[in-house]
């Protein structure tokens, strides 16, 4: 093991999958001259140089279809969003030409591509930099999503998502770039879409949530510790496909579960979550199960607002103690 | 119902202006045989769509069916010059456009109709038209939204170092997109070998180009660079010639080019539209059939250069009716596509673990299984 950030976990994915494969090529805005905007590409271009490592113009649905076409016609385009945020102008060919190309054809184009960038608040942005995008990605059939909350993660699921041959979003954390943690060595280290993560081992309650908000889970779950209160942290690493079976076995476990996630609540990825708990493991529930999430409003830049809207260890923590009727 | 009489009319304005007129095929250095086949090729898309426009009217195609009658030669003239290496990418009046890349004429009408046998399997129908093996990538149905994926298509075969090209229609509305100006900045920058061909038929569905655009459409390149062309759409022999000559071009490094490629559309926007409607006179569509047809126009040139009779003609035609015919037939004796083909190739890979449907039907697939 050695210990890394999670920006380099994700520069080593990368490095490693375009050794590996010559048809990988990173393209989006300031990816090769100036090292990638979050720095996550930093010495790309010197090893693989501007065939493969592309400064595209700030055109974020033109190079995103660029890369569409360019997975259709064989290749492997990992393309980067500076955020998710700039990706709202290329949804058109996300979720109507990738995601729907290999159906429309019946299988005739395979879609290998990956959209990565980070997702969610950071801090102080305002309203139009500071989202959690997934359940636009995840609502679509044949686009995966992925949304890793660790270095270790961030690095064995992207080179799963490069690998993978159908879309993947794969979408990472602002804030989590310089968290450090254990990344296995070996450069053969892919974790496989779909497999969900127990985090911490309670049994008293579940805490599931993905991404980033893995950390405020583990935080809060720390917290009800010191009441005596022990939770499993189930982190879901990926939206689509989704490991369900992680989940019913955590909420059969503990009987009451409480969905984190950083997102808006309408329509959001926990809304689907605790529908599909209810109608599989309605008999195992002791509880109505709760959701925590961003305050249903857009982001205010204000310091003092945003750490309202934003969901905190103190949300989780009440949320718990309701569904265990403390 | 077929509006192209095979017969030579006296009126038609034709090529007679001079009376020693160089002969066209010379000027374009197309032989006789060629010519003729241009001819088949395009009493083939007419009847075809003729036979597409029936089936319609009967409920026997659903859903949106935009008939590309009128704008043979545009799809014949530019297609036919290209390899069998070269990709082209269409929007969704792409019917002939999918036939001249080689798609059997079965193969779209089966997939009009919805059936098993269609070349996108029943699942993409009118709109979707594919076919990895011909390199036709698609029929697509957002005005502009396939010109990026043309481009990223160029990109590939200059990554792979391959000296093929990739051609991509789209309607005059798509020039107003923020699509293609992204797609002809990133050709432009990176060299791509790239056609962007405008079937510019002069309106965008009903809205007329000179009410959404206050510069030509052959200038709608000129900010990035890149060549812009003009060809008269109607006449399949200059249309052949320019691309057979431009191909070449981009194959030896020219870059990507943009063609403003003149045609109309003698039916409505699609089948739910009138021909005519009410943003162009009945008179306008009338004149365009009587002097752009580009069936008559090459007819008229033929006749006049001793290459084609009336009898020859009468043949071919026929030929071409009965191969649309033998489309429909197929269509037809074609299948539906199995319930089984319901939820295959939503995915193209099920991943060994996790859930990737949710609906909560029994018959989706689940891990492991499906695809």
């Amino acid at each position: 093991m050695a210990v890394m950030t999670y920006r380099d976990a994700l520069n080593e994915a990368l490095r490693e999958e375009m050794e590996r494969d010559p048809d990988v090529f990173l393209m989006g805005e300031e990816v090769a001259e100036y090292d990638g905007a979050y720095k996550v590409s930093k010495g790309l271009l010197d090893d693989f140089g501007e065939q493969r490592v592309v400064d595209s113009p700030i055109s974020e649905l033109g190079f995103t279809g660029l890369g569409v076409g360019a997975a259709m016609a064989g290749l492997r385009p990992v393309i980067e969003f500076m955020t998710f945020n700039f990706a709202f102008l290329a949804i058109d060919q996300v979720i109507n030409s990738a995601a729907k190309m290999h159906y429309m054809s019946d299988g005739q184009f395979r879609m290998p591509i990956v959209f990565r960038g980070p997702t969610g608040a950071a801090l102080q942005l305002s309203a139009q930099h500071s989202q959690a995008c997934e359940t636009y990605y995840s609502h679509a059939p044949g686009c995966k999503v992925v949304t890793p909350g660790t270095p270790a993660d961030a690095k064995g699921l992207l080179k799963a998502a490069i690998r993978d041959d159908d879309p993947v979003a794969f979408m990472e954390g602002e804030l989590l770039y310089n968290f450090k943690g254990e990344v296995p060595e070996d450069d053969d280290f892919v974790i496989p879409l779909g497999v969900a993560d127990l985090k911490r081992e309670g049994g008293d309650v579940s805490i599931i949530t993905h991404g980033k908000m893995i950390n405020l889970a583990l935080q809060a779950a720390q917290k009800l510790e010191k009441d005596g209160i022990e939770a499993d942290v189930l982190d879901l690493r990926t939206i689509r496909p989704l490991d369900m079976d992680a989940i019913l076995e955590t909420v059969q476990k503990t009987n009451r579960a409480v969905y984190l996630e950083e997102g808006w609540p309408y329509a959001g990825t926990g809304a689907q979550i605790v529908s599909m708990i209810q109608e599989e493991a309605f008999d195992h529930l002791d509880a109505p199960l709760l959701r925590v999430t961003q305050a249903d409003i857009p982001m205010p830049y204000a310091k003092n607002l945003e750490a309202l809207a934003k969901p905190s260890v103190q949300h989780v923590v009440e949320a718990v103690n309701k569904v265990l009727y403390r | 119902m077929a509006e192209t009489k095979t017969k030579a009319p006296s009126t038609s304005k034709g090529k007679k202006s001079g009376a020693k007129k160089a002969d066209p095929l010379e000027t374009h250095g197309i032989s006789e045989e060629l010519a003729l086949d241009l001819m088949r090729d395009m009493l083939l898309y007419r009847r075809f769509e003729e036979k597409a426009e029936e089936a319609y009217a009967i409920g026997k195609i659903g859903g949106f069916c935009h008939l590309h009658i009128g704008q043979e030669a545009a799809a014949a003239g530019s297609i036919k010059p290209l390899r069998a290496d070269d990709y082209v990418t269409s929007a969704y009046r792409e019917h002939t456009q999918a036939i001249a890349k080689g798609i059997s004429p079965k193969a779209v009408m089966a997939e009009l109709y919805g059936r098993a046998d269609g070349a996108s399997g029943g699942k993409g129908g009118s709109m979707h038209l594919f076919s990895a093996e011909c390199r036709f990538m698609g029929g697509h149905g957002i005005v502009g939204g396939q010109v990026p994926l043309a481009t990223g298509i160029a990109w590939k075969i200059r990554y792979r170092g391959e000296d093929a090209l990739s051609l991509v229609f789209m309607g005059d509305a798509a020039v107003n997109q923020g699509a293609f100006h992204e797609s002809l900045n990133m050709a432009a920058i990176w060299k791509l070998p790239v056609i962007y061909v405008v079937e510019n038929n002069a309106y965008g569905m009903g809205t007329a180009f000179s009410r959404v655009s206050t510069t030509e459409m052959v200038e709608k390149s000129s900010a990035h660079g890149i060549p812009g062309h003009s060809v008269d759409g109607q006449d399949v022999l200059e249309t052949y010639a320019f691309f057979r000559d431009l191909a070449e071009e981009v194959r030896n490094g020219a870059g990507p080019q943009y063609v403003d490629l003149r045609t109309y559309r003698f039916r409505g926007h699609s089948m739910s539209d009138p021909v005519s409607g009410t943003y162009r006179s009945t008179d306008e569509v009338e004149n365009a059939k009587h002097e752009q047809d580009p069936i008559a126009l090459l007819r008229d040139t033929l006749m006049m250069a001793g290459a084609l009779d009336e009898s020859t003609l009468e043949e071919m035609d026929e030929e071409a009716r009965e191969a649309a015919t033998e489309a429909v037939d197929f269509a037809e004796a074609s299948p539906q596509p199995g319930p089984d083909a319901l939820y295959r190739n939503v995915w193209a890979e099920i991943n060994e673990h996790g859930r990737l449907f949710f609906d909560g039907r029994p018959e989706a697939p689940g891990p492991g299984g499906g695809a």
